[in-house]
C-alpha cells in the first residue's frame, strides 16, 4: 500500500464554470513552508482576465435577475458543499502554509459560517439599504439598492481560503458577478474551492477565479473598462494609489475592507430611485 | 385668432449688487486680489467683479473651516446644529424673491424656474437636513456616525444656489465645516448666501466661500487640510479629481454628466408624454446633467409623438429670463453656447435632421433655439456626448428589449425616463435601466428626501435623502 503512487491534481483556472489552463501556457511553482514542491498552478495572463470578465458580464443579467431567495439558497449550497469537504481543505491548508491542523480547521469553519451568514443577507439587504421617500408632491418615490455589475477582487495572501470567501461572498450576495485573483503563495484552496462551486448549482460565470501575480493582474483589473468596481483588500496599501488612478478611467468604485460587514455588500450596490405620479 | 402675451417683467429693484465682491472667510467678507467680471448672459451686462481665489485665500478658508470644526461645530450638539440650519432655511424663504431675481440675472434661467424651483428647493434642502442633525445615529449608517472634518465643495453654474444647498446642508447637518467654491460664471447667489449665514449667526468659519475659476477649484481639491471633496460638474473633471485624490485619504463624491434616455412606449399617454419630453430637455435651457437628451420612441407612435412635440415646441417662449412668461432663457455663457453650436453642427454633418420652431432670439446675449434632431443613430456623437443645451436627439425602437439596450448603451447612468400606462412594463423597464434616478410618467423632479446620483461614469455617491448623508459621515466599513 505504501508503494502506491499518488494521483496528483492539476490546478487550473476557473472561468465560466469550466477549468481551463491559462491561455498563456504559463505556470508557477508553489512550495510548502519547508520549501518542498507541491504544484504548478496557472500564472494567469491579461487575456485570462479578459476572458473571465466576458464570462462574468454575460452571467450578470441572469444572476442579478435571480430571486434573492434563490441566491441565498445557492450561497447556502456552497456552504453545504464546503462542509462536506472540510477534511480536504484542512489538509491542503496545512500542507501549503504549514499551519497547525487546529488553525486550519478554524479557518475552514469560519469560511463555512461566513458563507451561511451572507446567504442570509441576500433577501434582507434591500429592505435595510433601500427606502421610500416622502417627497413633497403627488408621487410614489422609492430607492432600491441593486448590484453594480462585474466586480473584480484581489484576495489577501492569508488566510487564503477565508480571505477569498470574504472577498467573493459579499460581492455576489447582491447579484454582482466576480473575477477574483487568489492568494499567490497559497492558491490551492482557491482552486479546490472552485470544485465546490462547480457542484453548488452556481450559474457559470458568476464566480471566476484566477491564480497568478498581483502586480501583473491588478493594474489590468484597474484599467479594464468593463469592470465596474474593485475590491483591493488583498493589495498592500502602498499599491492602492496607483490602482485608484488607473481605475479613474471609468470611475470604478474601488474599496478595501477590514472586516465582514453589511457595508461590504452595499459598497458594491447602486441606489436607484424611482418616481411615479399618484393619481386617478 | 391668436393670443399674444403682454410682457410681464419681474422687477430687479429687490436686489442690490455690489460693484465688487471678496471672499467669505471666517464669517467675514475679505478683500480679494485679482477680480474677474460676472455677466448677465441674457444681456452681456457686467453685473459685478468677483475675486479670483488664489492659494492664500484657499489656505485661509481651510484654516478657518478647520478652526470652526475643532473648536465649535464638532463640539456642538446635533440639536443646536440643526437649529442653525432651520434658521438658514427660514431666512432663505424670507429672501426668496431676492435670491430668485439674482439667480436669473447671473445665470440666465427664466425667473419662473428660479422662483418656483431653484430657490424653494434650496430652502427645503436646508429644512430637511436640519432635522437630520440630531438623528444621525438612527440613519442606519453605523451606530456611531461621525463627521469627516472639513469638506471642499465645488459646484456648477446650472443650479447655483440649489447645488450649494445640496452640498452645504448635508455637510453641516452631519457636523462638517465647508469651503465652497461657486462656479466662475454664477457666484452671486452664493455670496448672498454668505449674508444669510451672517444673519443666522452661524459660527464663523463653518461656511467659507471662495470664488474663482478652475484653478481655484484645483487648489481646493489638492489642499492637504481638506478631508472630503464633493464635486458636481463634468465627467472629464470628475476623472481628474478622482486621480488627484487617489494617493490621499480624502473621501470623494462626484455628481457628473449624463445622456439620459427618455423612453416612450406605444401605450404612453401621448399628451402628458409630450409635456414630459419638453420638460425633460428644455427645462433650464437643457443645462441639466440629468436632462432627457435622448428621446427613444417606439416606432408605432413615433410619428404622432413627433408631430405633437413640434406643435408644442412652436409654443415655447424663448427670451428675456426676467419675463414671468418665459419658458427658455439664455445660454449661461459664450463658451457653453460655442460648445452647443459645435455639437449641433456635428449632428448636421453626421446626417441627422435638425428642426427648430420659428422663434426670434434677442440680439444681445447668448441664445440657442430649442432644437430636435431626428434620424439619429447610436453611433452619432449627438447620441453619445452630453450637449448640455436645449438639443434633443430622437431615436426609435421596435421592442421594449431594444429600448433598454439602446438606453443603457452609454458610459453614463444618471437618469432615465419611462412613459407607459402599463404598470408591469414600467416596473420592468425601471429594473432594467442602469441609472440612478428613474422618472416614470414624469421627468426632472427633485426633492430633498429623494436620493440623486449616478451609475457608472455619472459619478460616485448620492445626494439627498438618507443615502445622501453617507457622503458626509464616517462609519461604513470600507475606505
Amino acid at each position: 500500500m505504501s508503494n502506491r503512487i499518488d494521483v496528483k491534481k492539476t490546478y487550473k483556472l476557473y472561468i465560466n464554470g469550466a477549468f481551463p489552463r491559462s491561455e498563456s501556457g504559463r505556470t508557477y511553482e508553489v512550495k510548502n513552508a519547508k520549501g518542498v514542491f507541491i504544484a504548478n498552478p496557472c500564472l494567469a495572463s491579461r487575456k485570462d482576465l479578459r476572458d473571465a470578465v466576458v464570462a462574468a458580464r454575460a452571467a450578470h443579467a441572469g444572476w442579478n435577475k435571480a430571486t434573492a431567495y434563490n441566491r441565498g439558497q445557492i450561497l447556502y449550497r456552497i456552504a453545504e458543499m464546503l462542509e462536506g469537504r472540510r477534511g480536504q481543505f484542512i489538509e491542503e491548508i496545512v500542507n501549503v502554509t504549514g499551519a497547525t491542523k487546529a488553525k486550519a480547521d478554524k479557518e475552514v469553519t469560519e469560511a463555512i459560517d461566513r458563507l451561511v451568514w451572507y446567504a442570509g443577507w441576500t433577501d434582507k439587504i434591500e429592505s435595510l439599504a433601500g427606502s421610500t421617500n416622502p417627497v413633497a408632491g403627488p408621487f410614489y418615490n422609492f430607492t432600491i439598492p441593486e448590484s453594480m455589475g462585474v466586480v473584480a477582487a484581489i484576495a489577501p495572501e492569508t488566510p487564503s481560503l477565508l480571505g477569498l470567501i470574504d472577498a467573493i461572498a459579499p460581492i455576489i450576495t447582491s447579484g454582482n458577478t466576480v473575477v477574483v485573483l487568489a492568494s499567490t503563495k497559497a492558491p490551492l484552496s482557491a482552486m479546490t474551492f472552485a470544485e465546490v462551486l462547480a457542484t453548488s448549482d452556481l450559474p457559470a460565470g458568476v464566480i471566476n477565479i484566477l491564480t497568478g501575480k498581483k502586480d501583473e493582474i491588478a493594474p489590468w483589473m484597474a484599467s479594464h473598462m468593463d469592470i465596474d468596481a474593485l475590491d483591493i483588500s488583498g493589495l498592500p496599501g502602498k499599491k492602492h494609489a496607483e490602482i485608484k488612478v488607473a481605475g479613474a478611467e471609468n470611475l470604478k468604485r474601488i474599496y478595501s475592507f477590514k472586516s465582514a460587514d453589511p457595508g461590504r455588500i452595499t459598497a458594491f450596490m447602486e441606489a436607484k430611485t424611482v418616481w411615479h405620479p399618484i393619481g386617478l | 385668432m391668436t393670443f399674444e402675451y403682454a410682457p410681464a417683467p419681474e422687477s430687479r429693484a429687490i436686489v442690490t449688487i455690489k460693484p465688487k465682491y471678496g471672499h467669505f472667510i471666517g464669517g467675514k467678507f475679505v478683500a480679494g486680489g485679482k477680480h474677474f467680471p460676472t455677466i448677465n448672459p441674457a444681456t452681456e451686462e457686467v453685473l459685478s467683479h468677483i475675486a479670483l481665489g488664489g492659494k492664500a485665500d484657499v489656505d485661509a478658508a481651510v484654516k478657518a473651516a478647520r478652526k470652526a470644526y475643532s473648536t465649535t461645530w464638532s463640539k456642538m450638539s446635533g440639536k443646536e446644529r440643526g437649529k442653525y440650519l432651520y434658521r438658514i432655511a427660514r431666512i432663505m424663504q424670507e429672501r426668496a424673491r431676492e435670491f430668485a431675481v439674482l439667480e436669473t440675472l447671473d445665470n440666465g434661467k427664466p425667473i419662473r424656474e428660479s422662483r418656483d424651483t431653484d430657490i424653494p428647493l434650496a430652502a427645503a434642502h436646508f429644512f430637511y437636513h436640519a432635522g437630520w442633525a440630531d438623528k444621525l445615529e438612527y440613519a442606519g449608517l453605523g451606530t456611531s456616525p461621525k463627521p469627516l472634518g472639513v469638506a471642499g465643495q465645488i459646484i456648477p453654474w446650472n443650479f447655483p444656489l440649489l447645488m450649494l444647498a445640496w452640498k452645504v446642508a448635508p455637510a453641516l447637518a452631519a457636523g462638517n465645516t465647508v469651503v465652497l467654491k461657486p462656479a466662475e460664471s454664477t457666484p452671486l447667489t452664493a455670496l448672498l448666501f454668505a449674508e444669510v449665514c451672517q444673519q443666522a449667526e452661524l459660527p464663523a468659519g463653518v461656511v467659507n466661500i471662495v470664488t474663482g475659476d478652475g484653478s481655484t477649484g484645483a487648489l481646493i481639491v489638492n489642499h492637504p487640510g481638506i478631508d472630503k471633496i464633493a464635486f458636481t460638474g463634468s465627467t472629464e473633471v470628475g476623472k481628474i479629481i478622482a486621480r488627484a485624490v487617489a494617493p490621499t485619504n480624502k473621501s470623494v463624491t462626484l455628481e457628473l454628466g449624463g445622456k439620459a434616455a427618455n423612453i416612450v412606449f406605444d401605450d404612453a399617454p401621448i399628451d402628458e408624454t409630450v409635456e414630459g419630453i419638453v420638460n425633460g430637455i428644455f427645462f433650464n435651457q437643457g443645462h441639466v446633467c440629468c436632462a432627457g437628451s435622448r428621446l427613444l420612441l417606439q416606432e408605432s407612435v413615433a410619428e404622432e409623438v413627433l408631430h405633437k412635440l413640434k406643435n408644442r415646441m412652436e409654443k415655447i417662449r424663448v427670451g428675456d429670463p426676467m419675463d414671468k412668461n418665459t419658458d427658455v432663457g439664455a445660454i449661461n455663457s459664450k463658451e457653453q453656447l460655442a460648445k452647443i453650436i459645435e455639437l449641433a453642427a456635428v449632428g448636421d454633418a453626421e446626417g441627422a435632421e435638425r428642426w427648430s420652431p420659428a422663434c426670434t432670439l434677442p440680439n444681445k446675449g447668448f441664445w440657442f433655439a430649442p432644437t430636435i434632431f431626428t434620424g439619429v443613430t447610436q453611433a452619432h456623437r449627438i447620441a453619445r456626448e452630453e450637449i448640455f443645451g436645449p438639443v434633443l436627439s430622437v431615436l426609435t425602437f421596435r421592442t421594449p428589449q431594444e429600448a433598454i439596450e439602446k438606453a443603457n448603451n452609454t458610459p453614463f447612468g444618471l437618469s432615465a425616463g419611462i412613459w407607459s400606462e402599463k404598470g408591469s412594463r414600467t416596473l420592468w423597464a425601471s429594473q432594467q435601466l442602469r441609472a440612478g434616478v428613474i422618472w416614470a410618467n414624469t421627468f426632472n423632479k427633485f426633492d430633498p428626501t429623494s436620493p440623486f446620483g449616478g451609475y457608472k461614469e455619472s459619478g460616485w455617491g448620492r445626494e439627498g435623502g438618507r443615502h445622501g448623508l453617507a457622503a458626509y459621515l464616517k462609519g461604513v466599513s470600507h475606505e
